[in-house]
């Protein structure tokens, strides 16, 4: 009585095993039972996904589900939910929320909760230190046990090189990525833009482009001192994507991820929308020369992967003046079509290459299971209609939250299935209609 | 009297084209005559309202506004912050809602964040004035150093304009350089590089030495520095900032024999200008404050009873 659904006619692309083809897929159990041309049904449901990509499932590693603490912004159930509708299989929750996973008992909360959602997958990243306070170091072993994947002190940036080079040291001998948010905050301390000619004509306080990539120079330099493994979070100056170029050159044990929105908009989009809170997040919107850079940085693999940084935001936290406003925009719901249609459609990726960028790399970045679609593993699909065109609507939006500077503009490429272990956690046939 | 003016709001200089901004420099001409009169006081504006709302502290350009308001018989009313909601914690957007609910024709605001007069017009009827928003621009002050400087010189055009001082942090800096460029005068910004934004050759040819700066200007306008910059890492003292760039009589002399002095006020004698300079025959100074109400008396017309147009 096994459970069985068989994904017919798509574009199947797994780069772990250098698949690219029209291929059925075979899905039993929750597992990848059978990949080959034209297969026979033998009973099973049949999907028809021509026209669509049929991939390892996509795995965000930067997100931000606000529980606990802030559920009026974005809940485990919520963001997992608008992970599925986004054509994500697994998403990685960052720990700043109130309180800090800075324990095994947050962790253990943060997987209960992600359990009791049954959407996708959900692996708890712990703080470096303990309340993210950049002092002591949190219990990485005990938060490792419950489930945490790497630790992250993200949005509260490490100011002591001492502190770092000792999570460095002592994630190493657990096998554990730290994961750094690079900013100097005496450098950007009361900016909420990037410094340019943008930030002087709009009279904002602009944080220079070295405030990210000393942080970056540093961050490299105590990974390369302690062969521990550091990960860069939301790179967007191109010093920063050139110091990662030179670290990895060296062998120095550094990944790094970009976002849609710094591949994709420039500091210029601040002025054009005239102090819109939804152009305002941190690391802020840079200029043409670092975007071109990030991109070039994206396409030649100094940048392993794309990530989100999805930090939702109620209306009250944004609808307020430009300088009040918090930092952040979602990007869960927006990722896959931006990505397919001004990344790939625009011709600096191939397909491929994006979901090697958006399964294979990351699940190689922080160790975790799946990016790969081989007989035998776990059955976390994600496909895209490559022909649908349809218009970004925050309304429609799953997440909790609408802070995207996106609403409104018209992509080509969305996903379509969504399955965690063989289980449908997104259709958009059927959300069509709700 | 001159071109439509075709705007419902002055958020800046920027979004002014030439001939709107000598739109007002004229239309303002004539409310100077009102000025001049015995009785101080047109019918223009009777029955519609202004509201003046100002979250930063402002003697100069809150009476400045008041008086233009009086002067064409609007009923106005001043909020400031010491005394509204604001201290309760009420944002900026509510506070906008209930100013609506009342439906004021105009409200004119001051706000130490940048961008703020653009958020109100997004959710208010009324016309926008900004009247001075963080850094950003100051266009009332801007208008009506042109208007002095026109009325001195007899011409904008071709015309070197030192501006000197915190350029980083001056909205006034900012709006001048615009409405200068615009109209075809020759603006140099000048400063300590700590005090120059990045990218401020946008506006204007810009110089760390002031006497270069200063070397054949027409006019000199000096700004304002704040005291606290100095615990910022700005600068190390303002008397090292005086020995520097402060504006004394010697100094004077590298202009051209005519120069004019401006200052937007309020002034710190001896930092950034020495007294003998600000009490000196070049200053207009005072010019520039009675020249601020018909400059505001003008923006008022314009945007409520004269020829407007599209949004």
């Amino acid at each position: 009585m096994s459970e069985r659904l068989l994904l017919r006619g798509g574009r199947v692309i797994d780069p772990a095993r250098g698949v690219d083809g029209a291929f059925d897929l075979m899905i039993e159990n929750g597992r990848v039972a059978e990949l080959g041309p034209k297969l026979p049904p033998r009973g099973a449901p049949v999907r028809d996904v021509a026209g669509c990509l049929v991939a390892p499932g996509f795995i965000d590693i930067h997100v931000h589900l606000r529980e606990p603490g802030r559920e009026d912004k974005e809940t485990i159930a919520t963001g997992t939910r608008a992970a599925a509708r986004g054509g994500f299989t697994a998403v990685c929750a960052m720990p700043n929320t109130t309180p800090v996973n800075d324990s095994a008992a947050v962790t253990r909360f943060v997987m209960d909760r992600a359990r009791e959602a049954r959407s996708v997958r959900v692996y708890p990243i712990g703080a470096i230190t303990k309340g993210s306070l950049g002092e002591e170091l949190a219990e990485y072993a005990d938060m490792q046990k419950e489930g945490a994947v790497a630790v992250s002190d993200d949005g509260r940036p490490i100011g002591s090189a001492l502190v770092f080079r000792r999570a460095l040291e002592y994630a190493k001998g657990l096998g554990l990525v730290v994961i750094d948010h690079c900013e100097d905050p005496t450098l950007s301390h009361g900016c909420c833009m990037n410094e340019g000619p943008v930030a002087t004509r709009l009279g904002l306080r602009g944080a220079p482009a070295v405030s990210e990539s000393v942080i970056v120079e540093r961050d490299i330099a105590l990974a390369e001192l302690t062969g521990g493994a550091c990960h860069i979070a939301h790179l967007s100056t191109a010093a920063a994507v050139d110091a990662v170029r030179r670290g990895k050159a060296r062998g120095v044990r550094v990944t790094a991820e970009a976002t849609p929105h710094h591949l994709l908009l420039t500091d210029d989009l601040v002025r054009e929308r005239e102090y819109d809170t939804s152009t305002k997040m941190n690391p802020p919107l840079r200029n043409e020369r670092d975007r071109l850079a990030v991109l070039a940085g994206l396409k030649d693999g100094t940048i392993d992967c794309i990530a989100t940084d999805h930090a939702p935001h109620s209306v009250d936290d944004k609808r307020v003046e430009f300088d009040q406003a918090a930092f952040g925009v979602v990007g869960l719901e927006t990722a896959v079509p931006l990505m397919i249609d001004r990344v790939v459609g625009a011709g600096h990726l191939k397909l491929a290459q994006l979901v090697e960028r958006m399964s294979t790399a990351p699940a190689r970045v922080l160790g975790l299971p799946g990016g790969r679609l081989a007989p035998g593993d776990v059955a976390d699909v994600t496909v895209v209609d490559l022909k649908r065109r349809a218009r970004v609507d925050p309304e429609a939006f799953a997440s909790k939250s609408r802070n995207t500077p996106f609403g409104g503009l018209e992509l080509v490429g969305w996903p379509r299935l969504t399955l965690v272990g063989g289980r449908v956690v997104f259709d958009a046939t059927e959300s069509a209609a709700g | 009297m001159s071109a439509p003016f075709p705007h419902r709001h002055l958020l800046g200089i920027e979004p002014l084209a030439a001939e709107h901004v000598v739109s007002v420099l004229d239309t303002a001409e004539t409310m100077r005559e009102v000025l001049g009169r015995p009785i101080k006081k047109v019918p223009t504006l009777r029955g519609r309202s202004v509201v003046n709302l100002f979250y930063e502290a402002s003697t100069r350009t809150r009476s400045s506004f008041e008086m233009a308001e009086r002067v064409l018989s609007a009923d106005s009313l001043s909020i400031a912050t010491a005394t509204s909601s604001v201290q309760k914690g009420e944002t900026l957007l509510d506070t906008a809602k209930n100013l609506e609910a009342m439906n004021p024709d105009m409200i004119v605001m001051r706000h130490g964040s940048s961008g703020a007069p653009h958020f109100l017009a997004r959710h208010c009827k009324a016309a926008i004035v900004n009247a001075g928003d963080g850094f950003h621009e100051h266009p009332t002050q801007a208008l009506l150093d042109a208007l002095t400087l026109r009325q001195k010189k007899g011409r904008l055009e071709g015309l070197k304009v030192a501006i000197i001082g915190d350029v980083l942090h001056s909205r006034v800096a900012r709006s001048n350089a615009l409405l200068l460029a615009k109209v075809g005068a020759k603006p140099v910004l000048c400063g300590p590089p700590p005090l120059l934004p990045v990218g401020v050759e946008q506006y204007a040819p810009t110089t760390t030495r002031l006497d270069e700066a200063i070397e054949g200007a027409d006019a000199i306008m000096m700004l304002r520095l704040q005291r606290e910059r100095m615990s910022g890492a700005f600068l190390p003292s303002t008397r090292e900032y005086h020995e520097l760039y402060g504006l004394t009589v010697e100094r004077v002399k590298k202009a051209k024999p005519d120069v004019v002095i401006l200052h937007p006020g309020p002034m710190n004698r001896g930092v950034e200008i020495a007294s003998e300079v600000a009490d000196g025959p070049y200053s207009v100074i005072l010019d520039q404050v009675t020249n601020g109400v018909a400059v505001r008396m003008a923006v008022l017309y314009l945007l409520l009873g004269g020829s407007g147009g599209e949004a």
